[in-house]
């Protein structure tokens, strides 16, 4: 089950820089671990999240076995639009994880 | 033969300087004395202030991934009955709030005492003819955050009835009993020597209202029985099997002696 | 006040301690060499100096503007939180592209790129990250003009006295 945890706040000023974060629930296995039988587990992590609002992209991320289980990740955007932002979170293999949210902006 | 994990050069230190730490610690203890209501503190103060700040924003928080994904699986259709958790509770924000603070509770059925793991696995027996959910598997623990979650703030209030007291008295005994090859109970830490640090870490009282937890360590969320079974390794003891009574009776003694304590589920911890 | 790029300023540790004087290093018995040599696989990552100059395609990275908020001291290496913010009017002719997180003695020494421009109001990005042990970690910004900037802070990460199953 994919769990994903955004927060964007439900309306805006157009102009203003609103605060976006962004959460998987992924363990980011590092490919550096073994398990408990003494075998190599293999690396399987996000590594690469987009956010578009709007349909143009605001923001992207690649991330390295360094980021944390369960990535999370917080930046910015300006309101411009009433719009919907699509998060995007693309897995070793080329699994797609999405979520989405409204903001309304006046 | 089992291969054997090969251990990383910091853990064996580690072991080792916990050994050390605990057998220069034990003898020196003073006789542990339950903690008193006024002195009980969450181990959430413990901690340091990135930590703290985790488990206080519920967007930052990891372990509402859990919540969430609970929040999904109590809406779900499970067993051969296909009834959810929502067809006989309804809105688990009105059903829910504060059972959390009162398990383990007495279960008349079967005449044992359930904590809230055993009581989700319950009503999967009884009531949506589905298979229990084994100890720490993601279902479980994300329907148990859910329900913790829906009692966060409130105080632990563990229920008074009688066959709850004789199994708090049990869980005492199991909690002030020396155990392992390092001879250590429960009450030789953290009745008498929280505040103190083992190696870099911070002893705590070891109360229990976070739980389930986001532990750091576990790059995940687990149980209260997890937890108990990472300090009976430590101590070197046999830890009790997922489930045993013998953790339901330490699961109720440490709802009484963290009684008032709020509940924080889900807790984050290093 | 005048920048000097960082690659001239110090040189980046890249796994041999090559800034030990040569007679420090001679005078080191031969027990420590022998520690020195054994965690062969962490030495063998490339290193940070690399990973940067993978990133800014060699061009001199300058100190400043870049400000990292990153704990000094962590329980657990496992999520430590960062934040990276930069001082740049994010205007479409005056903006960050890309900041970047490095480490120093992970086995990789990459952690992130973050990919911004002006629709972002403000250059500031907020992560969690993994160290496997004490060490510096690097955040370098990109400018619109090709200009790199950075910043660098040192972690102290503490460890668990107690660990689960060592299986």
């Amino acid at each position: 089950m994919t769990r994903t945890l955004v927060n964007v706040p439900k309306t805006a000023r157009r102009g203003d820089v609103v605060e976006i974060r962004a959460m998987i629930a992924h363990p980011m296995e590092t490919g550096y671990r073994n398990g408990p039988d003494g075998a190599a587990i293999p690396r399987r992590i996000i590594h690469r999240f987009t956010c578009t609002y709007g349909g143009e992209e605001v923001f992207a991320a690649d991330f390295h076995p360094a980021v944390g289980a369960n990535p999370y990740v917080a930046f910015s955007t300006v309101a411009i639009e009433s719009s919907t932002l699509t998060f995007t979170w693309i897995e070793d293999g080329g699994a797609v994880h999405a979520a989405t949210a409204e903001i309304a902006v006046d | 033969m089992r291969p054997r994990p090969r251990l990383r050069w910091t853990e064996v230190v580690r072991a080792r300087a916990v050994v050390l730490a605990l057998a220069l610690a034990a003898p020196a203890a003073a006789e542990p004395v339950p903690i008193t209501p006024a002195e009980r503190r969450s181990g959430i103060t413990f901690a340091g202030p990135q930590t703290q700040g985790l488990q206080a924003d519920d967007t930052a928080n990891p372990g509402m991934l859990f919540v969430l994904d609970g929040a999904q699986l109590w809406q779900a259709p499970a067993g051969s009955a296909q009834r959810a958790c929502a067809d006989c509770h309804g809105a688990a924000e009105h059903s829910m709030r504060g059972v959390a603070a009162r398990y383990p509770a007495f279960d008349a059925a079967s005449g044992a005492a359930l904590d809230l793991s055993g009581r989700i696995n319950a009503c999967r027996t009884r009531h949506q003819d589905a298979p229990q959910l084994a100890s720490e598997e993601p279902g479980l623990l994300a329907l148990a955050a859910f329900v913790g979650f829906q009692s966060r703030g409130l105080p632990l209030a563990p229920p008074q009835d009688p066959p709850m007291a004789a199994v708090r008295k049990e869980g005492r005994r199991l909690y002030e009993t020396r155990m392992g090859q390092l001879r250590l109970s429960c009450a030789e830490c953290h009745d008498a020597l929280w505040a103190n640090r083992l190696g870099s870490s911070p002893i705590t009282q070891g109360q229990a209202g976070a739980y389930p937890i986001y532990r750091l360590e576990w790059q995940g969320l687990g149980s209260l029985q997890r937890r108990m079974r990472a300090c009976m390794s430590g101590v070197r003891a046999e830890p009790f099997a997922p489930g045993a009574p013998e953790f339901i009776a330490l699961e109720a003694y440490l709802a009484e002696r963290g009684a008032g304590l709020p509940v924080e589920t889900p807790g984050v911890r290093p | 006040m005048p920048h000097r790029p960082i690659s001239e300023r110090r040189p980046m540790p890249s796994g041999v301690p090559s800034s030990l004087p040569r007679r420090g290093v001679l005078a080191l018995g031969a027990a420590s060499l022998l520690v020195l040599s054994r965690p062969r696989a962490a030495l063998a990552r490339p290193s940070l100096e690399a990973a940067l100059a993978a990133f800014t395609g060699g061009a001199p990275v300058h100190d400043g503007r870049v400000r990292l908020d990153i704990p000094p001291l962590v329980e657990n290496g496992n999520a430590v939180g960062v934040t990276v913010s930069v001082d740049s009017p994010m205007a479409a002719s005056d903006h960050v592209t890309r900041i970047a997180l490095f480490n120093e003695k992970n086995p990789q020494a990459e952690v992130a790129v973050f990919h911004l421009g002006p629709r972002a109001g403000q250059a500031r990005v907020a992560t969690r990250i993994r160290l496997a042990t004490s060490q510096t970690v690097l955040a370098v910004a990109q400018m619109s003009d090709g200009t790199f900037w950075a910043s660098r802070a040192s972690v102290i990460v503490t460890l668990a006295a107690c660990i689960e199953d060592l299986t």
